[in-house]
């Protein structure tokens, strides 16, 4: 399975330009990235990870841009990408609220908590809504088990949540942005 | 380095410590609980009551309590076996805590049982740090006499003696499949010089399981150490530790404590100025439960999709770019250093006949007193569970105790008598596994808990093999069509012939362990089974026909 290509790669003598034409500062932060892991192409995680973090979300262009510069084949970075849940090759939205599901969780009722959200939010798992405000993930174990159901709110643990806090935090996002 | 000057190093630590100690927890658990902010205000308060001479709040790793967090702990150096500690502080009461200490009014905080079985019942080895120490902090595992067995073991051992002293104490791999550590050393220590390498496998993935987040967060130098002592006995210089990414507090102290330890000459080129090189460099997984399996973390490192390969040859002979590989779970390697501390006779000594030492487990589910416990091998469930645990908050009873994740089983109530080592879980059907421990009441559906486990190894296979890719899906199907009251007597019978078949032709361990849950609750909870299915319509009619 290889992705179909809908621009040509980055090419490693250009620095990939923004619209306006400015060098791209994430492309930057990208580099470095890669140079620090001397091109090694057994750093190909770590340098998913940087990207992920940069950009949000792992364009196509980025994982051209990737291959081309460790020189492998785009198929096995494609590959890697698609096989790790964490890598995501959809943008996220400005807002992410993972639920556990981890088994203590699950046990105290984490899934009803995503039901919930669910159901609030008007979106399933995996999905983010359609104005981009609101992404629904669930994980696997954040290991926060001894305060369960655990849920992450842009990045911030919080334990023994119910499906009323967690659908009312995320209408304090949406309230906020509005 | 002599060991004079690393020991010199530990009494100017251990001095420059405050008489009285308040001990924060700051881990992930009671991070989410604000105990930061209790921190700050702890440090506020130490301030205005002018005791900074006497008095300093030290944020430590977890205490294992973490139902009840944030944790604050007051340890006196003048009376050490007087430690008293308050449960679920919060940054208001932070000023009463220490008002406290001079004799201005009682604390306004809840104050725990030091004594209480969940404290009083456990053994701490791997942990014993954990929850008194500052993790960010090197000078503070040097206090503790941090580092002086890898100084031992370089200065005092010969490789091959640190592998004797290893197998010599029964270590067994705390991953959960039980295979002596020793062994494994000494596989990879016969292997002809060259490039070898130490991989820490901390890629938990058992869902249910945190004791592993909690060592690497509340004492990483042990895992350093035990891994720089592995290096020296097996004759590798390199090494890394394969962390998950849901754990960014466990890597950022991962980090940190790496740095530290290369500028103290712990780690590094010339470890004490001795010719031993050992350097570790961490490698973040990116959520993929098939890594944790050897030969798929091996595939995830060298930067590839985590896809396991068949072994033999093992990663001991060949495995990071075909080079040995000695790879050990996180407790194993904490392990490591009070063995070559106090000798593999003290270590011996503890636990059951073919399972010594301590297991961390981490309690969680419906249960009172959540967190992490290290108990000697050989308790019994039922001390664990009631006694340790306080049993189910509520009117209900237990009903299972899943262990070992989803390769694990349940165990249901009445075999709580059984003593827990390797083998006895594995005789009724479950396994140690990592050392999650999910307890269950009346209240949850076995079957539901079959086919949450199912779902989790359907979403989690590589997909390189058929019987695990195909196969958990036709599990999972067959367990929600059985929920969903629509299954006969013939689904369940293929049920039971899939699981079988799964075990026995799955190449690595998710999936040949993918089908335990399933058997482990159809041997002790089958009348829940039963008690879904539905008539099958074809002897219906030919009932009706007779």
């Amino acid at each position: 399975m290889t992705a179909t290509r809908t621009s040509p790669p980055a090419k490693s003598t250009e620095k990939a330009k923004t619209q306006d034409g400015k060098p791209d500062k994430r492309f930057k932060v990208l580099d470095i990235t890669m140079k620090r892991n001397q091109y090694r192409q057994d750093a190909l995680i770590e340098i998913l990870h940087k990207a992920q973090e940069a950009f949000g979300f792992l364009e196509e262009d980025v994982l051209s841009y990737i291959a081309h510069k460790l020189q492998l084949p785009l198929s096995q970075v494609y590959g890697v990408a698609t096989f790790y849940h964490l890598f995501s090759l959809k943008p996220s939205g400005a807002h992410t609220c993972v639920v556990c599901l981890g088994t203590a969780c699950y046990v105290k009722g984490g899934g009803d908590i995503l039901k919930a959200v669910e159901e609030d939010v008007g979106i399933a798992a995996g999905e983010t809504t359609e104005d981009g405000q609101v992404s629904i993930v669930t994980a696997r174990c954040i290991g926060a088990c001894g305060i369960a159901p655990a849920v992450v709110y842009d990045g911030k643990v919080a334990g023994q949540q119910t499906p009323e806090q967690t659908c009312d935090r995320i209408h304090g996002w949406k309230q906020a942005d509005s | 380095m002599e060991r004079a000057e690393l020991l010199e190093q530990a009494t100017v630590a251990k001095q420059a410590q405050k008489r009285i100690r308040i001990h924060c927890c700051t881990s992930t658990g009671c991070q989410a609980s604000q105990s930061l902010d209790v921190k700050k205000q702890l440090d506020n308060a130490i301030k205005t009551h002018n005791l900074g001479d006497t008095v300093e709040a030290v944020g430590v790793g977890c205490m294992g309590f973490c139902g009840q967090g944030p944790m604050v702990e007051i340890e006196d150096a003048d009376s050490p076996a007087e430690k008293k500690h308050y449960q679920k502080v919060t940054p208001e009461q932070a000023e009463s805590i220490i008002g406290s200490l001079n004799g201005s009014g009682e604390a306004d905080a809840i104050e725990g049982d030091p004594n209480h079985p969940f404290f009083s019942r456990q053994l701490l080895i791997v942990r014993e740090h954990s929850g008194r120490i500052d993790p960010e902090r090197i000078d503070e595992y040097l206090a503790v006499g941090g580092y002086q067995a890898l100084h031992h073991a370089i200065y005092e051992m010969s490789p091959a003696d640190v592998v004797q002293e290893i197998t010599q104490s029964g270590l067994r791999g705390r991953g959960g499949a039980g295979y002596p550590t020793g062994l494994k050393w000494a596989t990879v220590a016969k292997m002809p010089p060259g490039q070898k390498y130490i991989i820490c496998n901390a890629d938990e993935g058992d869902p249910g399981a945190f004791m592993d987040r909690s060592v690497l967060e509340s004492d990483p130098h042990r895992i350093l150490e035990g891994m720089a002592i592995a290096g020296y006995a097996v004759g590798a210089t390199q090494g890394y530790i394969y962390v998950r990414a849901e754990y960014p507090l466990a890597i950022t102290r991962l980090q940190k404590a790496i740095q530290q330890a290369k500028r103290k000459h712990c780690l590094g080129a010339q470890i004490f100025d001795s010719p031993v090189d050992f350097t570790i460099e961490i490698r973040v997984g990116a959520g993929a439960f098939v890594c944790g399996e050897e030969t798929a973390l091996i595939a995830s490192v060298e930067g590839g999709r985590g896809n396991p390969r068949p072994r033999p040859p093992y990663p001991a002979v060949s495995g990071l770019h075909g080079c040995p590989t000695l790879i050990n779970n996180v407790e194993t390697l904490g392990n490591i250093s009070p063995i070559i501390r106090n000798g593999a006779e003290w270590f011996a000594g503890i636990g059951t006949e073919r399972s010594k030492g301590t297991k961390i487990f981490s309690l969680t589910g419906k249960i009172r007193n959540n967190g992490l416990i290290e108990v000697p091998m050989g308790i019994t469930l039922r001390e664990i569970v009631e006694e340790m645990g306080g049993g189910v908050p509520g009117a209900n009873n237990v009903k299972a105790i899943q262990t070992g994740g989803p390769s694990g089983g349940c165990i249901p109530d009445r075999e709580l008598d059984t003593p827990v080592d390797y083998d006895s879980l594995r005789e009724l059907g479950s396994m140690m596994g990592s050392g999650g421990m999910v307890v269950m009441d009346d209240d949850t559906s076995m079957v539901q808990v079959a086919q949450f486990y199912m779902e989790f190894c359907r979403g989690e296979t590589c997909g390189k093999c058929i019987p695990c890719r195909a196969g958990t899906v036709q599990m999972y199907q067959l367990l929600t069509k059985l929920l969903d009251e629509k299954a006969t007597k013939r689904d369940l019978d293929r049920l039971k012939e899939l699981c079988g078949m799964v075990q026995a032709t799955s190449l690595c361990g998710l999936g040949q362990t993918a089908p335990n849950p399933v058997l482990s609750t159809l041997h002790y909870f089958e009348q829940e089974y039963l008690d879904l299915l539905q008539p099958d319509p074809i002897t219906v009619a030919a009932a009706n026909r007779g």
